[in-house]
């Protein structure tokens, strides 16, 4: 399986991993996002997902450690590249004007990509640290507290804090402007072009890119004024 | 006179080359690793003779001043590359390309050469075909041609308007195999600075590495020079700023005759110069002329009145044009040969007609009007517009004019800022073509045994003039189809001689004759940039070497070079060092050299008493001012001999003996 | 062409002596340029002025001055090849400039085209990836098959055509924030993957051109379009999606 490591290794076979890990992670996102949006309308529906996602054995042990490899993958090859690609440029220009030829998105992934990873790690410390504890190290995989389903009052109670709002937004407006960028690259980076179906795709990336994070941004504000 | 011998081949003209080709000695593969080939120049015929050298086994060691072979000046060819496929089935044949060939040179070329010019094309569009060189094609998916001056048929062969440069990445794909396999070592940024002669064999080369300014040392069996033609002696050309002479000219001095280098060819249809900080003259595509009509006003109140800017040409009325090409060629009207096109426009210009902005006043108009009218209109009928008004005429024809010529507008306007679409362009002749060059027999080897000359850098396969479409042609015939088989001839009496030593005293002569000339020009306290000399050099060439000449001028030319180049040794500066980069020595030593040929140039076109192509003599012209030839006395080639300084010259002269094509004055009336 | 206004302008240009040594920035005026000069005309004359001055002139890299050789290389006010686009240096004029103008120029900046003096940068990289595999092997023989033996659709002959207008300039490493150089990679890997005549080869090309790519230090592609925007030929970045394309499945059928 030498290919497997040479492919994988070569620049081409970075940008094709990048562009895979990143499809997988949009589709995560969008099934996130639809998850979230249950629970502007109804506490039961968000609760019995939550329940279902948090205790399947398949989302569980199958796609929970793709996703953590997906995720990490494409956080350690980004910075890994980002670093390959400045190196690749030793002496900087004096004068440059990059807004010229390209977009702030598409030069800037490494700033969008940093502060999303940094909102993952308030995310991760505020629902799936607890999360892993409560079920794999107390035991308790009941998802049950006092009696019911603890997932949506969990969560509301997250969004009581409007700096916590504040950041969560900020940080969704970044994902955005990642996605800007990053979701027709992911395309390209395949070879998953051509004349007939790129516009349509470079279209449908803007749409996601905008509507998902404003979605994200939307349920924040929602039970952040809704709640008491 | 016997110095000369072209060894051409016994037999009738369409079984010489094949006939030679069987009984020419050849070299078996084993002993092909043993020889070594020098090959000066990466262009059409620099390149494809290191590829093809390389694939039959020799050790090839290839020299370009550029920073890659892909860079050299072939790359510039815009239309396209003649070849006697006859795809079109008008009638096209090897005998055709052949005789159309020899009668655009104005019978002044070797037959024999020329047939095997015209029988090797079909071979060159087989091969770049092979090699993945996307050439236009037709909705049928087959190669499309069109068609170019001075012949009746269509057989050029085109990519675009980069023809040259599709052709020359051929070349450079398949040296880059041949690299990739070590065949060929490749020395970019080298400039050959001299020819080291060994028992009187071409034996090695003195180069300068550009980069390090080391002078390096390299032998090889056989000497290949394909280092382009010499237009830059005018200082402005249509040749890359870099095209120079001199490793024809290094040649030239170890005994190398350079033959006919009074044989110049003047493009029509290039970009008039703007101005004194004009360092390069841009070629508008000679295809332009089918559609565009040449013009001046009649009235030379007019034609001042529009210098001054006062007057806008579109303001001067129908009856106020001349249409001189229409005028005074009714048959061929602006489609006359290059050297009659550009004759004309400088009679105008001379006369006081002409409409450049520059302090000489050199252009003509190049007017697209009539034809967007013409197209307009048939387009309007097309459509079934019978009541199309005159701007609608007029937006219609832009659109057809566009889609023929779009990009050489575009690149037009970008160059002087006027839309061609709307305002007639402006043109002037300029220096396009050598045909001139280093002397060869019928197997490309010089009068050096061992010294082999391709491509421009040779004197061809032209004559006295070249046709469209033919330089291509000729340097991948040369180098792919002609040297590979006639250097083995040679080199089959070196599979036992070894690695030829750097070490001999002709390479320690050699090397220090080229330190020795470095140092001058670095200790040299003088006053005078390099370019000032070449620009003193180009306007006394293109004044009195250009376009008409006269025993008068040509006389005085020869004077004033020798003053110059006397100026030039004694005021030359060159800034910086030696070690390292230093363009302005580069230019030095070229300078340098087209400082002696500039003399030698203008000796040839003195002696040549007769009109021929491109070479034309005020004195030898009718009353209507066309060319006269003299066949009885000039159906020569010139060969000079270096003896010293250019007046030193001595003149050999190989006859041209024309079995298979009869004699005949052009005539485009 | 319009009367003669001359500019005067202040240059920013980098000066450096040799690969190993510093660089720097230095200030020069030059006055009464032209408008209708070309701007490596305005080089030119800020050329002979440095001579006259006794300085050493700018060394850059030029040749055919006609916007096809791919020679010239400047990143001129922070841009490839300086403003305007689809051309080159040398096709730029000094009318796109104002009377007063400071102009930055700089060398192509990308480790893998170290700097030689001045403006003048080694791209022979670009070379030893076309050693790789940028070619079709066949050997000079007269006796090829019929340049008309095998029909090739228009279309693909159109884009193997644009593909191959690629000058080599590397204008596109030079812009790339990256500076990578897939573009002129895959423009040669597109012109021969699109003809029958280089198909047969194809995936072997592709993945050693890419090896050699790699090895010679250029970044990685992300995608972000200015090779193409700057490039003087307009090569399409259809053409790294179609090498990404004939690298992968290279990748995964080829032996």
């Amino acid at each position: 399986m030498s290919w497997v490591k040479n492919t994988f290794s070569s620049s081409i076979g970075r940008k094709f991993a990048m562009a895979l890990s990143a499809l997988f992670l949009m589709i995560f996102l969008l099934q996130h996002f639809v998850i979230n949006f249950t629970s502007v309308f109804s506490e039961t529906v968000f609760n019995d997902i939550s329940h279902f996602m948090g205790t399947n054995a398949l989302v569980q042990f199958a796609l929970q450690p793709v996703l953590i490899f997906a995720v990490v993958y494409h956080f350690a090859m980004g910075f890994a590249l980002e670093i390959k690609n400045r190196n690749s440029r030793e002496v900087k220009y004096a004068m440059n004007k990059g807004q010229a030829n390209s977009s702030w998105f598409s030069r800037n992934m490494i700033i969008s990509g940093a502060v999303i990873l940094a909102f993952l790690g308030l995310h991760f410390y505020d629902f799936w640290v607890p999360e892993i504890t409560t079920k794999y190290i107390e035991g308790d995989m009941s998802g049950m507290i006092n009696g019911e389903y603890r997932y949506y009052h969990e969560m509301v109670e997250k969004f009581h804090d409007p700096v916590r709002v504040g950041i969560y937004s900020l940080s969704f407006i970044l994902l955005a402007m990642h996605l800007m960028h990053g979701f027709q690259s992911a395309f390209q980076s395949m070879g998953a072009r051509h004349p007939k179906y790129t516009p349509g795709i470079k279209k449908f990336g803007n749409i996601y890119a905008i509507l998902i994070p404003a979605g994200f941004i939307f349920i924040a504000l929602y039970h952040h004024l809704t709640s008491h | 006179m016997t110095k000369l011998d072209s060894k051409i081949p016994q037999g009738p003209i369409a079984d010489k080359w094949t006939n030679h080709k069987n009984n020419i000695k050849l070299v078996n593969p084993a002993n092909k690793r043993l020889i070594d080939v020098i090959v000066v120049g990466t262009g059409l015929a620099g390149g494809s003779a290191a590829a093809t050298l390389a694939e039959l086994g020799y050790n090839v060691k290839a020299f370009c001043y550029q920073d890659s072979p892909r860079r050299a000046h072939s790359i510039a060819a815009q239309g396209g590359i003649n070849a006697a496929k006859n795809y079109q089935g008008d009638g096209d044949s090897t005998y055709r390309l052949f005789y159309d060939t020899v009668k655009g040179g104005d019978y002044r070329s070797r037959e024999a050469n020329v047939y095997r010019l015209a029988e090797v094309s079909a071979n060159i569009i087989d091969q770049c075909v092979a090699q993945g060189v996307p050439f236009a094609r037709d909705y049928g998916g087959l190669l499309d041609n069109r068609s170019f001056g001075g012949v009746q048929v269509s057989r050029t062969f085109y990519a675009k308007g980069q023809t040259g440069q599709q052709l020359l990445l051929g070349c450079y794909s398949a040296m880059s195999r041949q690299i990739g396999k070590g065949k060929i070592k490749m020395y970019n940024r080298h400039e050959m600075l001299d020819l080291v002669i060994v028992n009187g064999k071409a034996r090695g080369i003195i180069a300068r590495n550009l980069v390090t300014g080391e002078v390096e040392r390299h032998s090889a069996h056989a000497v290949v020079i394909a280092s382009g033609g010499y237009g830059n002696v005018f200082f402005l050309s249509t040749n890359a700023m870099g095209s120079n002479v001199s490793a024809g000219w290094k040649v030239h001095k170890k005994g190398a005759f350079f033959a006919n280098p009074c044989y110049t060819q003047i493009h029509p249809t290039c970009i008039p110069q703007h101005g004194d900080q004009q360092s390069k003259l841009t070629l508008m595509s000679e295809s332009l002329r089918n559609d565009g009509r040449i013009w001046v006003p009649k009235k030379k109140e007019d034609a001042e009145a529009v210098r001054a800017g006062k007057l806008d040409p579109t303001n001067i009325a129908e009856e106020d044009r001349d249409y001189y090409l229409e005028r005074r060629y009714p048959s061929f009207g602006n489609l006359v040969p290059r050297d009659v096109a550009s004759r004309a426009a400088k009679e105008r210009c001379d006369a006081g007609y002409g409409v450049g902005t520059n302090e000489t006043g050199e252009a003509v108009y190049l007017d697209f009007s009539s034809a967007i009218m013409r197209y307009g209109q048939e387009e309007a009928n097309v459509k079934g517009y019978h009541n199309a008004s005159q701007t609608q005429i007029r937006e219609l024809g832009e659109k057809v004019v566009e889609k023929k010529y779009g990009n050489l507008f575009q690149m037009y306007e970008k160059i002087t800022a006027d839309n061609p679409y709307k305002t007639p362009m402006k043109i002037y002749p300029a220096v396009h073509y050598t045909m001139g060059g280093v002397w060869v027999d019928y197997n490309l080897m010089t009068t050096i045994p061992g010294c082999y000359a391709i491509g421009e850098a040779n004197f061809s396969d032209h004559g006295a003039n070249r046709l469209g479409a033919s330089a291509l042609m000729q340097g991948l015939a040369d180098g792919y189809f002609v040297l590979p088989y006639t250097i083995g001839d040679y080199l089959a009496d070196d599979i036992r001689t070894g690695e030829i030593s750097t070490d001999l005293p002709e390479f320690d002569e050699a090397e220090k004759a080229v330190k020795d000339r470095i140092d001058f020009f670095m200790n040299n306290k003088g006053s005078k940039s390099v370019d000032y000399f070449h620009k003193r050099l180009g306007k006394v060439m293109w004044n009195k070497v250009g376009m008409a000449r006269n025993a008068q001028g040509l006389n005085e030319a020869i004077a004033e070079i020798k003053q110059i180049r006397e100026e030039f040794w004694k005021d030359v500066k060159v800034p910086g060092s030696a070690e390292g980069i230093n363009q302005e020595l580069e230019k030095a030593g070229r300078v340098a050299d087209f400082l002696e040929l500039g003399e030698l140039f203008a000796r040839d076109a003195l002696e040549r008493e007769e009109s021929c192509g491109g070479h034309f003599r005020e004195e030898h012209s009718t009353e209507e001012g066309e060319a006269m030839r003299d066949d009885a006395n000039y159906t020569y080639v010139s060969a000079w001999e270096y003896k010293g300084e250019p007046s030193d010259a001595v003149v050999h002269k190989e006859p041209l003996v024309y079995e298979n094509i009869e004699l005949k004055t052009r005539s485009y009336k | 062409m319009s009367a003669h206004k001359g500019l005067n302008l202040t240059l920013k240009v980098w000066r450096q002596k040799s690969q190993k040594e510093k660089g720097q920035m230095e200030t020069y005026q030059v006055s009464d340029i032209s408008p209708d000069s070309s701007f490596l005309e305005m080089m030119d004359i800020l050329n002979e002025q440095l001579i006259e001055e006794g300085k050493e002139p700018v060394v850059f890299d030029h040749d055919c001055r006609e916007g096809i050789c791919g020679s010239c290389s400047m990143y001129i006010n922070g841009e490839a090849h300086g403003p305007g686009r689809g051309i080159t240096t040398c096709q730029l004029h000094m009318r796109e400039f104002n009377n007063g103008d400071t102009i930055y120029i700089e060398p192509w900046r990308a480790k893998a085209f170290p700097v030689i003096k001045d403006l003048m940068v080694d791209r022979s990289a670009f070379d030893r990836v076309m050693a790789a595999g940028g070619f079709v092997s066949v050997n000079t023989s007269g006796n090829t098959q019929d340049a008309n033996a095998i029909p090739i659709e228009k279309q693909k002959a159109d884009e193997a055509f644009d593909a191959a207008t690629c000058i080599g300039c590397g204008a596109c490493v030079a812009s790339c924030k990256n500076a990578s150089a897939m573009l002129f990679v895959s423009a040669k890997v597109s012109q021969f993957a699109l003809l029958p005549q280089g198909q047969v080869e194809a995936k072997e090309r592709v993945q050693n051109m890419v090896k050699v790519m790699d090895e010679e230090g250029f970044g990685n592609c992300s995608n972000t379009g200015a090779c193409e925007v700057e490039c003087p030929k307009g090569i399409s970045l259809d053409n790294i999606a179609r090498m990404n394309r004939e690298y992968l499945s290279a990748s995964i059928k080829g032996e």
